[in-house]
């Protein structure tokens, strides 16, 4: 399997996003995403408790853990989807609750074994991602005014605003959507219904889902649950690929392997943190017991 | 009418509280009602001129033009026929089927309301009006018991069609007699009695649930396929969901008029289960849903009137009758595309570039 980084044609745009991920005093260009001290619990206990994590630009971070150890809660609090009882959850500098940029995060559930029997075609799903950019949110993103627009350029003015109220996609939409299709490898595919695909294709279909959105920042959970071996490794290498060209990956996985030759990053988690840092110093730590308790397996011979 | 009911309604409540507002207020309202009804009325003129140019060219007994109920049977069956549908693909995939049936009942004690109040306070306000309400209110309840209680939709759903029932079966015992007879015909339906008025009411419902839907169908679409990801996007989940839910009270009180409480809930899944068996793609299994439950509408009233049987659940029949077949044709299109299916067990990724999908 190749990790990120390994593949020559990719050397390149990883040393851009080396620079990236180092560039972060530029305006706009802080952590993606940025946990304070967050605690949460669904009950008195807390689930997640003082967890603080900084994602940058263009990093590949995996938070892994036991079950039950709190992965999926910190997914949603740090996509805004729970409000934390203490801390702070900012998403591209901004608080979880006041972001309304939603478009630059793709999502990812565990989707492979979901048996959806909804009629949907694969560049239907895709199409989605088109959806916050469309409508109203595009007329307000022309910087002129509704006159000097309608002066400059009537015909192309009105067909905006129908656009923006019968929420159809443009021709540059359709593009878009075209080009994540392609770029994911399922253009041959576009028009069968998402149903009939294999559970690494429909991964695929989902990722496609985020790039036609323009996310900055992939949030995958446990996305390679109920796929079959070779699609997961063709799966990761996707993944590799898109991080290397600039997107900013968080996985949260299960799969200790997985993560140990995909990630640059290691997040351990089992209510608190017990493990930030490197892969390499993770696999060498004892965090790994700690967190999981003494049954844990070792890392020592995984392959990287 | 029914508007000016609405309206007098409306200035009635608000002159306990200020009677200086009620003059203004009350010619404003009845502009607004007369220009809200009078445009469906003016469509049921014309639809009755195209309905007697359509007897003349075909010789359709029940397009006789001296049975106008029919001609508005036909109308309202229609636009049923669009509009179940149309909110039921939404319904059916996030499986939430039955909310329907649940909205049906409420309905039935709206009805109970508007009958209740018009033996007792001799309003002559129009019962699809007061099932509306009380049906919309009642969707509302069902998603914030929901939300307020992470209750199960089906939970919440047996909550409110149980109490529903119970109000109308309470209020209707309340007045004994002559209510009891009333209520059949909104028990199961009844071409016969579409009223001018009943079919106002339904083309305005008409106009509110194609046009909400025109304009939120990416929404409703997104949300529908995948709440979490919708959430992340920036939806606002509960908010697509409520108006999802007022769009079926809706629907289900405007198709009540002919196919009453019982059965109008079909309407709303038949067709949608029909249509997932042959669709390939969302907007195909919308608009072919579409089709089977005008098939079903159009064959039902011509059943119902040539053979003298309920319309309701002769439409039923016929909606369940093109589902099974549809259940046929789409196991014999996959056997063929099984067979013809090529291997989809190899994707190349032609040059994967990250940047095509960025705008940065």
């Amino acid at each position: 399997m190749s990790s990120h980084g390994t593949d020559s044609g990719t050397a390149e745009r990883t040393g851009e996003r080396a620079s990236a991920a180092t560039d972060t005093d530029a305006p706009g260009r802080g952590p993606v995403v940025d946990l304070a001290g967050v605690t949460f619990g669904y009950t008195a206990t807390p689930v997640v408790e003082d967890v603080s994590l900084a994602v940058d630009p263009g990093e590949y971070v995996a938070v892994v853990g036991p079950n039950g150890s709190g992965k999926s809660t910190l997914m949603q609090l740090l996509l805004g989807l729970l409000e934390p009882d203490a801390g702070t959850a900012r998403l591209f500098g901004e608080r979880t609750d006041r972001f309304d940029d939603g478009e630059r995060v793709g999502y990812v559930a565990q989707h492979a074994s979901a048996a959806k029997e909804m009629p949907i075609t694969v560049r239907e799903v895709v199409k989605m991602g088109r959806f916050p950019h469309v409508g109203f949110g595009r007329l307000s993103a022309d910087d002129r005014t509704a006159a000097t627009a309608l002066r400059e350029d009537p015909l192309a003015t009105v067909r905006r605003v129908a656009n923006a109220v019968s929420g159809r996609l443009a021709s540059e939409d359709w593009a878009i959507v075209d080009d994540a299709l392609a770029t994911v490898g399922m253009s041959a595919f576009a028009d069968r219904r998402i149903t009939q695909l294999s559970g690494g294709q429909r991964q695929r279909a989902f990722i496609a889902r985020a790039l036609a959105g323009e996310a900055d920042l992939l949030v995958l959970d446990e996305p390679t649950v109920g796929v079959d071996a070779e699609s997961v490794e063709a799966f990761y290498d996707l993944l590799a690929e898109l991080n290397a060209g600039g997107i900013t990956v968080l996985l949260i996985e299960h799969d200790l392997g997985a993560v140990v030759e995909q990630a640059a990053r290691v997040v351990c988690l089992n209510r608190e943190v017990y493990f930030d840092g490197p892969t390499d110093a993770f696999v060498d730590s004892d965090a790994l017991a700690r967190a999981f308790g003494t049954g844990a397996r070792s890392l020592a011979g995984v392959d990287r | 009418m029914s508007a000016g009911v609405a309206a007098t309604l409306l200035t009635a409540v608000l002159a306990a509280v200020d009677p200086s507002m009620v003059l203004p207020l009350q010619s404003g309202l009845g502009a607004v009602g007369d220009l809200v009804f009078g445009v469906p009325h003016w469509v049921l003129e014309q639809w009755y001129w195209l309905m007697d140019w359509v007897y003349y060219f075909t010789g359709l007994e029940m397009l006789n033009p001296r049975y106008r109920f029919m001609h508005r049977a036909i109308l309202v069956g229609l636009c049923v026929g669009v509009m179940a549908p149309l909110i039921g693909t939404f319904l059916v995939h996030r499986q939430l089927a039955l909310i329907g049936d649940a909205l049906a009942h409420t309905g039935f004690a709206g009805v109970a309301v508007g009958l209740f109040l018009n033996a007792v306070l001799d309003l002559g306000v129009s019962p699809y009006l007061t099932a509306v309400v009380v049906a919309m209110i009642a969707a509302l309840c069902i998603e914030l018991i929901s939300e307020a209680t992470d209750a199960y939709n089906d939970v919440s759903m047996a909550i409110v069609l149980s109490t529903g029932f119970a109000l109308g079966t309470t209020l209707i015992s309340l007045n004994a007699g002559g209510l009891a007879v009333g209520v059949n015909q909104f028990l199961f339906g009844n071409l016969s009695t579409v009223s001018p008025g009943s079919a106002a009411i339904l083309l305005v419902l008409f106009a509110v649930i194609v046009g909400t839907v025109a304009l939120t169908r990416n929404q409703l679409l997104y949300v529908t396929f995948d709440e979490t990801a919708a959430a992340v996007s920036g939806l606002s989940v509960n908010w697509y969901n409520r108006v999802m839910v007022m769009l079926t009270a809706m629907v289900v009180v405007g198709a009540m008029q002919i196919m009453g409480v019982i059965l109008v809930a079909a309407m709303l899944v038949v067709p949608v289960a029909g249509a997932t068996q042959v669709s390939r793609s969302f907007s195909e299994s919308l608009l072919v849903s579409v089709v089977l439950a005008e098939l079903a509408v159009l064959l039902g009233i011509a059943a119902a009137y040539y053979g003298g049987v309920t319309a309701g659940g002769v439409i039923v029949l016929f909606a369940v009758a093109i589902y099974v077949c549809a259940v046929a044709i789409g196991k014999v299109q996959s056997a063929r595309g099984e067979r013809a299916a090529p291997d989809m067990g190899s994707i190349e990724t032609d040059g994967v570039d990250a940047g095509a999908g960025r705008g940065d």
